[in-house]
């Protein structure tokens, strides 16, 4: 058995109070803008510098572990970073300094209002995620979870125009439903058996449910974390979302808030019912129907936006599903396929977005048709591009490739040959979507848009840093951070199997 | 010497503030105020050392004026009725602290009287807690009445009608309690609760008895505005002095509550009203209902008040169900929602008399984004009594609507799972309604470009509500404390 040796240590809880605490300070600081600014970017390097010292542990099978006050009699609000943990988190705390690099050139080259109650909300919203990332019950998870959904909602209705205010509501009743559902889940699980301690393995094992009970029971959970994650027919939400600015469709949109989604779904495939209940009741049938459908439909239906943010969106709806159809083939690849897709998108999907944002704020277009040569004004906006669309295509040498490698490995493994056609169909069709616009940037002419220059180099940096990352974690997963290992790490503690 | 009757001494208090006030109001318009409030404090002082002392040494049980029971009159403190009358105690400074303004504002010339009024009610109240008689127990419930009538009658012409009604609806009840009294007095001969229990464990309670207590639910039930019985309440709420609903509506129903859990679980067996009689299944059912019902009328009100008052039966349905639910986490879940409850919506209705102290109106449309800046603490606060009405973490509500839904999952009632999720929507459907008008434009350039008057201005105002509302977030995390040290040393025997 592969059991996490827990430690106490109070790091995880600095690792969202990093940004819990800055939120008072940008408040404070509402008429010294650079000050303000200054503050989300300590914050930001101060998370990401807590999480790295828990990043050792982890590898080594340690778990920091901090029990704060007791919430419900037997159940503490309690903090774990085990290896799942700490992989989520450090994709989050990394990807929100170059975020909040990029927001500085956004929200200022836009002229945006209210951007204090902006850089307090995004602050607020990665501490949830963070506390997502390092819950170590359910109850715990769920506060954060919740959290995370109040905390974004003035990011969606930023513009505070008519159509931000119905994404808003469109948001709100999909996450509060969402939560509610799991709510009772939650409760279930407890009167069940009576602990929602996260258990590798699963912690539903020997707890004498019946196997329609374990399925309406999962299909709750499916239905509470579905929603942030995107699955179809809960998706709706998040195309519409796009309206918000586009920092946060890039960081919220596209790593944080839906990845709480899908590593939610990851925690109750793997923590909460573990493989071996999840085959005895054939809830893998489930996950997979739902998962798998999504992708096409949800690549289809990217086919036919004109809407460069809402193909995106539709995108992500896609690429999160990789996540929860490699989770659930229940191999040790698959697992491994379904974190590493979680680091990767996230990489590459930034990009994409931020690369979004630069275009809009630069030439104020947002359609995939005006985009007509725009591609020789801003070659490096547009290089960036064109490697995240390769990423998400799933193309050597981009991180891409390693995860969609190791979910196409976790199908053979599982012998479930129609998965394994799924994944290849929705790499084409990813190409069809995306490489339409780097051509059409690059290669057709419209002497209006080539008058435009590159946009400021606080947007254009951290494009070009994402998508030179993943890059890098395509050539070399463990160079720059242990991604690799950590999910190597991750695969093998849900599959209890015995460290390599 | 006065240790041995500090039992007594939080009626005695009130009674005499409600006596005092009348003769000491010439000496000044701020007379009246000051001694409510003192006197509230005080109580909340004694009432807090009577709990601290019964969670230590135990039940007090006082004979009035030396009488021994069961001829005389018994003043109970168990831990549930020192941990009511303690909520009484409480809400009650934080009310009239915040009262000052909108009182004289609403009711000039006459504030006297309306704290008079107040004082005799909150005396009544705790009278009702503390007693162990049934028959002083009615007594208690018609002083409260009749100061209710006085204190949410005054104001509008409006008022006064509603209030009418409300009399006719409260006498109703009244008489449903006092015919069931006679009842049980005619079977048993005792009307002294220790006494009856008693007794019944020894006879068994016959078809009289059974029939005495149907009454003595119905009356209770009246007065609780339990579904179907809650039609008097939106009225009155609606229309009365702001301050007078801003005590009412977080305590009224909260007394006829607490009747309902020492009728059912401790003057009868609770074995038997859970297993043997249909009493607390039929309240399950009728607080499900009143849940869901009360969701619905208040997402179809326009005026603040009237909304609050709807969500006020919704959430009088919690209690209900929890109480119903007839196990440890239903009746944890009730008592911790009804120390909620009391918090958020004292809360909410000092917004709105905060509101009203602007110069706003009520109606919701009438809400717009300059509140915001115009009084940033009142609209933060109502803003997170909200999310703990709706049962967000990490506020107070979350907390109770998890407890109820474990009650609810432990007896399989899956119907009341589905109702407790579904009102949460329903809650957020007309509460984010107010949210959404707080802060957000509505494309109106006049209101964009009006100047700022910040009316967030008088402490008194503005300290109750921001109080209220970070006692909220703190209720919430720290709802184990509650629940260990004051709730389970009063769970009833069998659970």
């Amino acid at each position: 058995m592969n059991v996490p040796q827990v430690y106490a240590s109070s790091a995880p809880l600095w690792a969202v109070l990093a940004s819990l605490l800055a939120v008072p300070a940008i408040l404070a600081c509402t008429r010294a803008p650079n000050l303000r600014e200054a503050c989300t970017l300590i914050a930001a390097v101060a998370k990401l510098a807590i999480v790295l010292t828990l990043v050792p542990d982890a590898l080594n099978g340690r778990a920091a572990a901090i029990e704060l006050i007791e919430i419900s009699p037997g159940i503490t609000l309690a903090l774990k970073a085990d290896a799942l943990g700490v992989f989520f988190a450090l994709i989050a705390s990394a990807l929100w300094i170059v975020t909040s690099v990029y927001s500085i050139g956004y929200m200022r080259g836009n002229g945006e209002k209210k951007q204090t109650r902006f850089y307090a909300s995004f602050a607020l919203s990665l501490a949830s995620t963070i506390g997502i990332a390092f819950s170590a019950n359910l109850l715990t998870f769920l506060l954060f979870y919740e959290l995370l959904t109040l905390a974004t909602y003035p990011l969606v209705i930023h513009k505070e125009s008519p159509a931000a205010v119905r994404a808003g509501r469109m948001y709100l009743a999909y996450a509060l439903t969402a939560g509610l559902v799991f709510l009772a889940g939650t409760g279930w699980v407890y009167m069940a058996t009576g602990t929602l301690d996260f258990k590798a393995g699963g912690m539903l094992a020997g707890s004498g449910l019946d196997a329609n009970s374990l399925r309406v029971l999962f299909c709750l959970f499916m239905i509470g974390v579905g929603v942030k994650s995107g699955i179809m027919p809960l998706h709706s939400w998040l195309p519409a979302a796009m309206v918000a600015p586009t920092p946060v469709s890039a960081l919220l949109h596209a790593v944080a808030v839906v990845k709480s989604g899908v590593f939610g779904i990851l925690r109750v495939v793997g923590f909460i019912f573990g493989p071996e209940l999840m085959a005895l009741a054939r809830l893998d049938l489930i996950l997979a129907i739902f998962c798998g459908s999504t992708i096409l439909l949800a690549s289809l239906i990217a086919l036919r936006q004109d809407n460069l943010k809402r193909r995106l969106a539709y995108s992500t709806v896609g690429h999160l599903s990789y996540i929860g159809l490699g989770a659930a083939l229940l191999t040790t690849t698959g697992f491994m396929g379904s974190t590493l897709h979680l680091a990767a998108h996230a990489l590459m999907k930034i990009t994409l977005f931020f690369c979004a944002g630069a275009i809009y704020v630069h030439t104020h277009k947002t359609e995939i048709s005006q985009l007509d040569g725009l591609g020789r004004a801003m070659p490096w906006t547009f290089g960036a591009f064109g490697i995240g669309a390769l990423g998400l295509a799933g193309l050597p040498p981009l991180n891409g490739f390693v995860s969609k490698f190791y979910l196409c490995l976790g199908a053979m493994d599982a012998g479930q040959t129609a998965i394994l056609a799924i994944y290849l169909i929705s790499g084409l069709l990813n190409a069809a979507y995306f490489f339409p616009i780097v051509v059409r940037a690059f290669l057709s002419r419209d002497l209006k848009n080539e008058k435009y220059g590159e946009a400021s180099v606080w947007v254009v940096a951290p494009l070009c840093l994402t998508a030179a990352l993943a890059v890098a974690f395509g050539v070399f997963p463990d160079l720059i951070a242990p991604v690799f290992s950590l999910a190597e790490i991750i695969a093998a503690e849900i599959m209890q199997l015995a460290p390599s | 010497m006065i240790l041995g009757h500090l039992a007594v001494l939080s009626i005695v208090f009130f009674f005499f503030g409600a006596v005092i006030i009348p003769l000491v109001s010439r000496l000044g318009t701020w007379v009246p105020h000051a001694v409510a409030v003192a006197t509230s404090a005080i109580v909340f002082v004694i009432n807090a050392t009577n709990l601290g002392y019964v969670l230590s040494q135990g039940t007090i049980r006082y004979a009035v004026g030396g009488w021994q029971p069961p001829i005389g009159i018994e003043l109970v403190l168990d831990p549930l009725s020192s941990f009511f009358v303690l909520l009484l105690g409480g809400i009650a400074v934080v009310v009239l602290w915040h009262s000052r303004y909108p009182a004289a504002a609403e009711l000039p010339g006459r504030t006297a009287p309306f704290y008079s009024a107040t004082l005799l009610m909150l005396g009544a109240f705790s009278g009702i807690v503390l007693t162990g008689d049934l028959f002083n127990l009615y007594v208690f419930l018609e002083i409260a009445a009749l100061a209710g009538y006085a204190l949410l009658g005054g104001g509008s012409a409006r008022a006064a009608v509603a209030t009418f009604r409300y009399l006719i609806f409260g006498t109703i009840g009244a008489s449903f309690y006092l015919l069931g009294v006679g009842l049980i007095y005619m079977g048993t001969g005792t009307l002294n609760m220790a006494d009856l229990s008693a007794i019944m464990a020894v006879t068994g309670v016959e078809p009289l008895l059974v029939i005495g207590f149907v009454f003595i639910i119905t009356g209770v039930g009246l007065k609780m505005a339990l579904f179907p019985l809650h039609l008097w309440l939106p009225d009155v709420y609606a229309s009365a002095v702001s301050s007078g609903t801003a005590l009412v509506a977080p305590l009224g129903t909260k007394v006829a509550a607490y009747i309902l859990i020492r009728i059912l679980y401790f003057v009868l067996n609770p074995d038997l009203s859970r297993f043997q009689l249909p009493f607390t299944q039929v309240l399950g059912i009728l607080g499900a209902a009143g849940i869901i019902w009360g969701s619905i009328m208040a997402i179809a009100q326009k005026d603040m008040k009237r909304m609050l008052a709807y969500s006020s039966v919704a959430q009088i349905g919690y209690i209900a169900l929890g109480i119903g639910l007839g196990n440890t986490y239903g009746f944890i879940g009730a008592v911790l929602h009804t120390l909620n409850h009391a918090c958020m919506k004292a809360c909410l209705f000092l917004v709105s008399g905060n509101l009203l102290a602007a110069g706003r109106s009520q109606s919701i449309d009438a809400l717009d984004h300059s509140l915001r800046k115009s009084m940033p603490w009142t609209s933060l606060s109502f803003t997170i009594a909200a999310l703990s009405m709706i049962g967000l973490p990490p506020t107070a509500g979350f907390f109770s609507k998890w407890y109820l839904l474990l009650g609810s999952i432990e007896n399989s009632a899956w119907i009341y799972v589905l109702v407790i999720v579904a009102s949460s929507l329903l809650n957020a459907v007309y509460f984010f309604r107010v949210i959404e008008r707080l802060y957000l434009p509505r494309g109106d350039v006049a209101a964009e470009e009006a100047p700022v008057v910040v009316a967030d201005n008088r402490p008194s105002l503005v300290a109750p509500v921001v109080f209220l509302a970070l006692l909220l977030v703190v209720l919430g995390l720290g709802n184990v404390i509650v629940v260990r040290q004051l709730i389970q040393p009063m769970l009833p025997a069998g659970f």
